[in-house]
């Protein structure tokens, strides 16, 4: 028996008209907000795309811990953290203009493809209207560019490639994250100090976006101060032994030897250069040293006993108010919110994530609207202070923040478990700023901003 | 010249993991005919036997210093090892810094343990099976066990020194006359490299030598033939899973000073493994040997200086590469036997 009252073209019609009905909710609150994911009722989405797996998982789950914490101090719990010390005063623990602060998350798995299906997840499913989150440079340059596409706002976690808002640059992104231009600047004076000028470096540096930049970086900063590059070797990312890299080190004529290599890269290397008697080898009459241009507190209890006396950069560390004074205020009161809460002091990654939150939360409110053009607005130019890393601007031309770099090294006797590094110096932001059409950053543009209606 | 040697001997040490892990993936394959993608894991699990005694070792009870503070200002808490307030600070601070080799012995027993669980409760459903079925199952496994490590460890790598004893370098160039500094190698390292010669020959002297063994060999070669006369092969071969099981457990013990272990290490060594087993032949445990050791050599050649600048990016292919020649020349691989693999 056929269903006679069953046509083909009824088919068709019908599910026309039910596909035009399920997308007329969608095109509305475009059309009439004028931009992606406007929020319609009293709540508000954000969405924050983390390692939750893979190498850097670790490290996600301390920037997760960071925007939980945010939402809550957004949301008028706990003791407020950093909105109590946060230069603008427009952010009052009820939420973002009114709305409470909800959160989505997702797993980057350190996979561009991976971190952008997520990240489209949230923006698509979840109606999440800024996505935060970090821990690669590839993925968050993959990230966004989807944010961009998609008119969202992506404000960067961690993430140090000067592509990220160099040639990748885009409307729609911000990074308050350092980079590894700035690294390179503010070591290359203590660099000086410690190890003078007549010093012979061999670079071996990780093969993917973050690394070329990192050891342009350095290279171009020690070589300015009259140091010479022996060697830059590549190494696979998916390298786990650097022994057959370290081994020629020493003959090569070399007395510095530079590891732009990052997270378990780095724990691997260090630890075989350090077994390799390279820490206590003498070269050219010198002692030979090992420089780790981007420090992390992770890596630095990943690398144990190996790391000590090694100088690095990193964009902020939790002592600094406690040792440099109230220039770095803020610092303090999110420690005590963090570890209260965790029972640890943050990492940087965490800070770096908490500030972001905060900073777009401010712009929001600021330009009282949720229009990722009005927060891209708010946001340019944009000068703050009090979120612990001293005075600080988002630049308007590239969307990079500009402030005080830390200049660490490895303590050599930690008193606990969290006391791994010892800040040497800060270097100052106008040692650390550039051009926004330095060569180093040049080949992009961040194009108009996209409210993706 | 002194570039040479220096990379020999890099290339000896790396071969000497490549060696362990195939080793044990061959006495796998060669008696149960399972291809067990899990070897990795079972490496990585040996690397955490010595984390896993290092921490039981350093297991310490909490006093308050009122004179201390911590990071939030509150009176810091001190935590002493137990072995320290037992034994006194300088002979507890030795147990614990000799918590790799101590783990060697920890491991055996652990290991032996996890391989006959595993191949009794999950392997041998599938020794009828395809080996795309075993390969699936044996991967889902892999990433079962380094799930579990990652949730109590976390996927930071873990540092586990060799004891002081053990760690610094010794001068071969002054050995051989040449400047300090020269050819300088690591203390451990090197007894990585005399250990895997140690358990290597152990387990060929165990097959070779020992009634058990030639019944094993035996069935290697005929399991058929083997059952027929009465012997309960199907008992030896899991009890060789657990062998295999301990060998890789041990090259992850050795391993742990010299890269701090994390949950995903195994998945690193395992695809170069596997390679290895192949170019070597599989089934042969003299080929898996010789095909860990000549391609560590060939890897640690590949990474020199004036190699990658005469040709740029051979050190991450070079493997594959010989691994191609290989099967294209012989398919059956350096040292399998005839009809192996190629048909």
């Amino acid at each position: 028996m056929t269903n006679r009252f069953v046509t083909r073209r009824g088919v068709l019609k019908t599910s026309a008209i039910a596909g035009a009905g399920l997308a007329l909710p969608t095109y509305l609150r475009a059309q009439e907000s004028g931009f992606t994911n406007a929020p319609t009722g009293d709540t508000v989405t954000l969405g924050f795309n983390v390692p939750q797996t893979g190498p850097y998982a670790d490290e996600g789950a301390d920037e997760l811990r960071a925007f939980e914490l945010a939402v809550e101090h957004l949301n008028g719990g706990g003791d407020g953290g950093m909105l109590q010390t946060f230069s603008e005063k427009n952010l009052d623990g009820t939420g973002i203009l009114g709305k409470k602060v909800e959160f989505v998350t997702g797993d980057t798995q350190t996979k561009s493809d991976a971190a952008r299906a997520s990240a489209r997840s949230m923006i698509e499913k979840d109606g999440a209207v800024m996505i935060s989150g970090g821990s690669s440079s590839g993925v968050a340059v993959a990230v966004q560019g989807l944010c961009q596409e998609a008119g969202v706002i992506f404000m960067a976690g961690l993430t140090h490639s000067n592509d990220t808002t160099g040639k990748d640059k885009k409307a729609n992104g911000f990074r308050h994250f350092f980079n590894a231009y700035m690294s390179a600047a503010a070591m290359a004076p203590v660099l000086e100090s410690l190890y003078g000028t007549d010093r012979k470096a061999y670079h071996l540096t990780a093969d993917y976006t973050w690394g070329w930049t990192q050891q342009e970086s350095i290279q171009a900063a020690t070589e300015a101060m009259g140091w010479e590059t022996v060697q830059n070797v590549l190494t696979p990312l998916a390298q786990t032994d650097f022994s057959s890299y370290i081994a020629p080190v020493l003959q090569s004529g070399a007395d510095v030897l530079v590891l732009n290599h990052y997270g378990g890269n780095m724990v691997n290397s260090l630890t075989n250069a350090v077994q390799f008697g390279l820490r206590e080898a003498q070269a050219n009459g010198k002692d030979f040293q090992i420089v780790v241009p981007l420090y992390s507190e992770l890596m630095a209890r990943g690398a144990g006993e190996n790391i000590k006396g090694i100088p690095g950069s990193q964009n902020w560390d939790w002592k600094i108010e406690n040792e440099l004074g109230s220039r770095y205020v803020g610092t303090n009161a999110f420690v005590k919110s963090f570890g209260e809460k965790y029972g640890f002091p943050p990492s940087q990654a965490a800070q770096t994530c908490y500030a972001q939150t905060l900073l777009y939360a401010d712009a929001v409110s600021r330009a009282n609207s949720f229009n990722p053009c009005a927060v891209a607005e708010a946001l340019e130019d944009f000068e703050f202070d009090g979120l612990g890393n001293g005075p600080t601007s988002y630049r308007g031309s590239d969307h990079q923040c500009f402030k005080d770099v830390v200049v660490v090294r490895g303590k050599e006797n930690p008193e606990n478990e969290f006391d791994l590094v010892e800040i040497v110096e800060v270097t100052p932001t106008e040692q650390v700023t550039y051009e926004p059409d330095h060569p180093m950053f040049s080949g992009g543009s961040l194009g108009s901003c996209n409210p993706g209606a | 010249m002194d570039a040479i040697i220096l990379q020999t001997l890099n290339g000896l040490d790396k071969g000497s993991a490549y060696a362990l892990i195939a080793l044990g993936l061959t006495l796998i394959f060669g008696t149960l005919g399972v291809v067990n993608f899990a070897h990795g894991a079972l490496f990585m699990i040996g690397a955490f036997c010595a984390v896993t005694l290092q921490r039981i070792l350093g297991a310490s009870f909490t006093t308050i210093d009122e004179t201390r503070t911590d990071f939030l200002g509150n009176p810091m808490q001190v935590e002493t090892p137990y072995v320290h307030a037992w034994f006194g600070p300088e002979t507890g601070a030795s147990i614990i810094e000799w918590s790799v080799p101590l783990a060697i012995l920890f491991s055996i027993p652990v290991m032996l343990l996890i391989g006959l669980v595993m191949e009794r409760g999950l392997i041998k459903h599938f020794y009828k099976r395809p080996h795309a079925d075993q390969i699936l199952v044996t991967f889902g496994l892999a990433i079962v066990l380094q799930e579990i490590i990652k949730y109590f460890y976390g996927a930071n790598p873990i540092p586990t020194p060799a004891p002081d004893a053990l760690t610094g370098s010794y001068d071969f160039g002054l050995l051989l006359g040449m400047d300090p500094n020269v050819i300088i190698y690591p203390y451990w390292r090197l007894v990585y490299f005399a250990f895997a010669a140690l358990v290597i020959g152990g387990v060929f002297a165990f097959l070779q030598f020992t009634t058990f063994g030639m019944v094993v060999r035996a069935g290697m070669a005929d399991r058929e033939t083997v059952g027929l006369l009465g012997i309960n092969i199907d008992k030896r071969f899991t009890i060789m899973f657990g062998l295999a099981a301990a060998v890789a457990g041990l090259a992850g013990v050795m391993y742990a000073p010299i890269n701090s272990p994390n949950y995903h290490m195994g998945m690193d060594f395992l695809v170069l493994s596997f390679v290895v087993v192949v170019v070597g032949g599989m089934g042969s445990l003299p080929g898996a040997v010789l095909a860990g050791f000549l391609l560590g050599i060939l890897e640690s050649f590949a990474s020199m200086t004036q190699v990658i600048n005469l040709i740029p990016g051979i050190n991450q292919i070079i493997i594959y590469v010989v691994a191609i020649i290989v099967l294209l020349a012989r398919p059956r691989g350096l040292m399998g036997r005839r009809g192996v693999m190629e048909e």
